[in-house]
């Protein structure tokens, strides 16, 4: 009976760690231009953020530090990537695409609760700590949780 | 406009680094965790402290939190449109964005304002 509960308790504590691989190849799948736009946008929405900032204050600035500047450019590359990869095999690739963008979409809203996370951090630490250990602090908040909520979202 | 310049450069890179470390990893839904990347505030939070101060930092990374539920609310409108419409994406998730719009002023006018 007790060894039956110990084994209960080992099974349910036995984590399962999702596989997170490196592709280094989808680097030559992605365009120069492909790539220039993404800093592009990049670049524009920091300098409109403080802009906005300037010219309306810290409050209504601070909302566009997570406004999702390359996001449309991201995914719109997931999809065409996707969808040439199964091309090439032969087989229908527009409803792959879209799904490989919804899917990276689903990974981003994950994301964005790490993002809340990381604005929390930066709001509490920023007063009375150096910014460049408050910057990392929140950072590697946002990293944790993001995996975290991950790792539990592929379980459910 | 020297300021604008340096902003624009940091605000590239940051965004670009973040953007390829997106590409490198699979599966799909680990790689989105990138695109809610906190790259922006990244690049600008370091500047504001440099000109404005902790504190002015600080206000700014308060309102950022009901951009990123903003964020929430956008990412998981896209996921769900692409997911059962047969829309393309660039179309979804820029036509979308005003999710984000209205999320993130209307938390402004109840919340912060």
């Amino acid at each position: 009976m007790g060894g039956h509960s110990v084994w209960t308790v080992v099974r349910l504590a036995k984590v399962e760690v999702m596989r997170i691989e490196i592709d280094p190849s989808a680097l030559g799948k992605t365009r120069w231009y492909e790539f220039a736009v993404r800093f592009l946008f990049g670049g524009l929405i920091t300098v409109i953020a403080g802009i906005i900032a300037r010219k309306f204050g810290p409050v209504v600035g601070g909302l566009f530090l997570a406004f999702p500047a390359i996001f449309p450019s991201s995914a719109t590359l997931i999809e065409k990537h996707e969808r040439q990869r199964k091309e090439r095999a032969g087989l229908h690739g527009a409803r792959r695409g879209r799904k490989a963008a919804g899917v990276d979409a689903a990974g981003a809203a994950i994301g964005s609760i790490g993002l809340l996370l990381f604005a929390l951090l930066a709001k509490l630490l920023f007063v009375g700590h150096s910014p460049w250990l408050t910057l990392a602090s929140s950072t590697a908040g946002w990293l944790v949780a993001s995996l975290l909520l991950w790792q539990i979202r592929k379980r459910i | 406009m020297k300021v604008l310049l340096i902003r624009f450069l940091i605000g590239g890179i940051v965004v670009s680094v973040f953007a390829v470390m997106g590409d490198l990893f699979k599966p799909k839904s680990f790689a989105g965790l990138f695109g809610a990347a906190p790259s922006v505030a990244l690049a600008t939070l370091g500047l504001t402290v440099a000109s404005d101060g902790k504190y002015y930092a600080s206000l700014e990374a308060n309102s950022m939190m009901a951009g990123a539920l903003a964020f929430f609310a956008y990412a998981s409108c896209v996921s769900w449109v692409l997911m059962r419409r047969r829309f393309k994406a660039l179309w979804v998730t820029t036509s979308v964005l005003p999710v984000w719009a209205v999320t993130a002023f209307g938390l402004w006018y109840v919340w912060l304002k």
